[in-house]
C-alpha cells in the first residue's frame, strides 16, 4: 500500500513534536525513520499508526484520505517499543488476538485460528512456543512474537517502534535479517524507527532522517552516505 | 572435594552478611514487633470472642437472634453489597481516568480521592446531613417526594460509599501506572474496541489489586461508624447498623449481646482476610508472573 504523508504537524500543548512534514512511501518499500530522541520519528510512527492525530496535514493510503480514520479501521501491524505482549495470555493467545476481537461476521472459525497461527509461529520460527508466557521468553522471542502478533490481522501495513531498541548487539545483527526476510515475503509496506543508523543504512530501502520534528534528508542508503543534504546528517551519520 | 572436606576447620567461623544485625539487637526488634502485635492487635480480638461467649454459645446465638440484631446484621450486609460494588465501579473509573490520559489538575484529583481519608467521617456524615437533610431546599423536596435520605438507607450509602472511596482507586492507580498505555494501544491496533481492550487486556492486568482493594473496602464498609452513626439517626431495627447497635447494646449494659455482634463483625473482617489469603496461595504462580503486591 502507497502511504503519503502530506504536510502532517503535530503539538502537544505548547510543544511543537512535528513541523509540517511531507513524505512518500512507495508500496512494498521498507522504510526507516532515523533520528535521535526528540526528533519526532515516533510521534510520526504513531500517527501512521492512528494512535495519535495530526494537529494539522492529511495522510493518504493508496490515494485516499486516512487522517480521520481510527485506529482500529487502519489496520496497522503495529510491533511497540518493548513489545506490550499481553502478559496474561500465552503466544497463542496473543498471537490470535487480532483475529479473535474481530466482529463475529469476518472472525474466521476456531480451526482457521488455529491454522494461521501455527504458520506465523513457523514463520518466525518458534513453533514450539506456543504455550509459553510471554515473561517466559527471551527478548529476541518476544520481539518475533509481537511481530507475528501484528502480521496476524493481516495488516495493510507494518509499523515497527525501535524494534531492536530493548536487544542486546548479537541478537539484534540476527533479527534485523529476520525482519528483511519477513518483509521481503509478505511485502508489506513497513516503516520502522531507530536512532541506530547502521540499523537503518543496511535493512532499510529508503532512510528518512529527522531531527527536530522536521526532516532532514530522504534518500536510498548510500545517496545519504554519499551525498548528506545538511550539517546534521552529516554529523549524525558519521556518529 | 575430598580435599576440602578433609581441610575444613574444626569450627566454621561464622560471617555475617553486611545487613545482618547482631543476634541481640534482632532479639530485641523480634521482641518488639510480636509484643506489639499481640498487645495492639492479639489481645483485642481474643478479648472480643473470649466476652461474647463468656456465657456459652447458646447465650450467644440467642443474643444474635434478636428481632434488633437480625435487622442490624441485615443492613450491614445490604449496606456492603451496595457500597462496595459502587467503590470498585467509580475506583477503576478514577484510576482509568487518572492513568491513561495527561490533563491539567491531575495532582489535584488525586490529593482529591484521598480526602476522606483525611477528613474525620463525623465531619463527613454531617456534610451529608446537611446536603440532604430536610431543612436544605434539595433534602426538603426529597423528602417530600417520598424519597427521604437523611435517617434511611440511601444516606447510610452514600456516607459509605464516600468513607470508602480511595480503597479501590489507591490499590488500582500505583498498578496502572507502572503498567503504561502500551498493552492498551496494542490491543487497539489489533482491531480490538475501546470496551473489549478494557475487558481482555486492562481488567486481567489489574484484577489482583482491584481484588485488594474491594476486600479492603469491603471490610471498612461494615465497621463504618462515624459518618454512618451521624446519617442514619440510629433508629433501632431500622437505620441501626451492626456497629451502631454493638454500641446501643453495649450502653444499654447488654455486654453479651455486643460481644456477640463484635464477635460477629470481626468475624466477617476475618474472612475476608481469609479469602484473600487463600486467593494469594491458590493463583501464587499467576502473581509472580505479573507482580507480587
Amino acid at each position: 500500500m502507497h502511504i503519503q504523508i502530506d504536510e502532517i504537524a503535530k503539538d502537544f500543548g505548547t510543544t511543537t513534536a512535528l513541523h509540517p512534514v511531507s513524505l512518500s512511501i512507495p508500496s512494498g518499500a521498507l522504510v526507516a525513520l532515523l533520528g535521535p530522541s526528540g526528533s519526532g520519528k515516533t510521534t510520526l510512527l504513531r500517527i501512521l499508526g492512528g494512535l495519535e492525530f495530526p494537529t494539522s496535514g492529511r495522510v493518504m493510503f493508496n490515494g485516499q484520505d486516512a487522517t480521520g480514520l481510527s485506529v482500529q479501521e487502519r489496520r496497522a501491524g503495529f510491533v511497540f517499543q518493548s513489545y506490550a505482549l499481553f502478559r496474561h495470555m500465552t503466544v497463542f493467545e496473543n498471537i490470535a488476538y487480532g483475529l479473535r476481537a474481530r466482529p463475529r461476521a469476518s472472525r474466521p472459525p476456531k480451526a482457521e485460528i488455529d491454522r494461521r497461527v501455527r504458520r506465523l509461529l513457523d514463520l518466525i520460527q518458534l513453533p514450539q512456543i506456543a504455550t509459553r508466557y510471554p515473561t517466559q521468553l527471551s527478548g529476541g522471542q518476544r520481539q518475533r512474537v509481537a511481530l507475528a502478533r501484528a502480521l496476524a490481522i493481516e495488516p495493510r501495513m507494518l509499523l515497527l517502534d525501535e524494534p531492536f531498541g530493548a536487544l542486546d548487539a548479537k541478537v539484534r545483527k540476527e533479527l534485523r535479517q529476520g525482519l528483511r526476510d519477513i518483509h521481503d515475503e509478505t511485502d508489506l509496506t513497513s516503516v520502522f524507527v531507530t536512532h541506530d543508523q547502521d540499523e537503518a543504512m543496511e535493512l532499510a530501502d529508503l532512510v528518512v532522517v529527522m531531527s527536530m520534528g522536521r526532516i532532514e534528508q530522504i534518500g536510498k542508503p548510500q545517496d545519504i552516505r554519499a551525498k548528506p543534504a545538511t550539517e546534521f546528517v552529516r554529523d549524525f551519520i558519521r556518529a | 572435594m575430598s580435599d576440602a572436606t578433609l581441610h575444613k576447620p574444626a569450627t566454621p567461623a561464622r560471617f555475617r552478611s553486611a545487613t545482618e544485625e547482631s543476634p541481640a539487637a534482632r532479639w530485641a526488634l523480634i521482641a518488639v514487633a510480636v509484643g506489639g502485635l499481640a498487645l495492639l492487635v492479639g489481645a483485642p480480638l481474643v478479648i472480643v470472642f473470649v466476652e461474647a461467649l463468656s456465657r456459652g454459645w447458646a447465650a450467644a446465638v440467642t443474643s444474635l437472634a434478636s428481632r434488633d440484631a437480625q435487622s442490624a446484621i441485615r443492613l450491614t450486609l445490604l449496606i456492603t453489597a451496595i457500597a462496595v460494588p459502587m467503590n470498585a465501579v467509580f475506583g477503576i473509573a478514577a484510576a482509568w481516568f487518572i492513568t491513561k490520559f495527561d490533563f491539567r489538575g491531575k495532582a489535584f484529583l488525586i490529593t482529591l480521592i484521598d480526602l476522606p481519608f483525611s477528613i474525620s467521617p463525623v465531619v463527613a456524615g454531617l456534610c451529608i446531613v446537611l446536603l440532604f437533610g430536610a431543612n436544605s431546599a434539595l433534602g426538603g423536596w426529597l423528602v417530600a417526594s417520598g424519597y427521604p435520605i437523611v435517617f434511611a438507607v440511601p444516606g447510610i450509602v452514600l456516607a459509605t460509599v464516600f468513607v470508602t472511596f480511595p480503597f479501590v482507586a489507591r490499590e488500582l492507580i500505583p498498578v496502572m501506572i507502572e503498567q503504561g498505555r502500551a498493552e492498551e494501544e496494542a490491543a487497539l491496533t489489533l482491531g480490538a474496541t475501546g470496551w473489549r481492550t478494557f475487558r481482555t487486556v486492562t481488567l486481567p492486568n489489574i484484577r489482583w489489586a482491584l481484588l485488594y482493594g474491594t476486600l479492603l473496602c469491603t471490610a471498612r464498609a461494615m465497621g463504618e461508624f462515624g459518618a454512618v452513626a451521624v446519617v442514619s439517626g440510629k433508629i433501632r431495627g431500622q437505620t441501626a447498623t451492626m456497629p451502631i447497635t454493638i454500641e446501643m447494646f453495649y450502653n444499654e449494659y447488654l455486654s453479651i449481646a455486643a460481644f456477640s455482634m463484635a464477635a460477629l463483625l470481626t468475624g466477617f473482617a476475618l474472612l475476608t482476610l481469609l479469602l484473600k489469603t487463600a486467593l494469594e496461595l491458590r493463583h501464587a504462580d499467576a502473581l509472580s508472573a505479573t507482580r507480587r503486591h
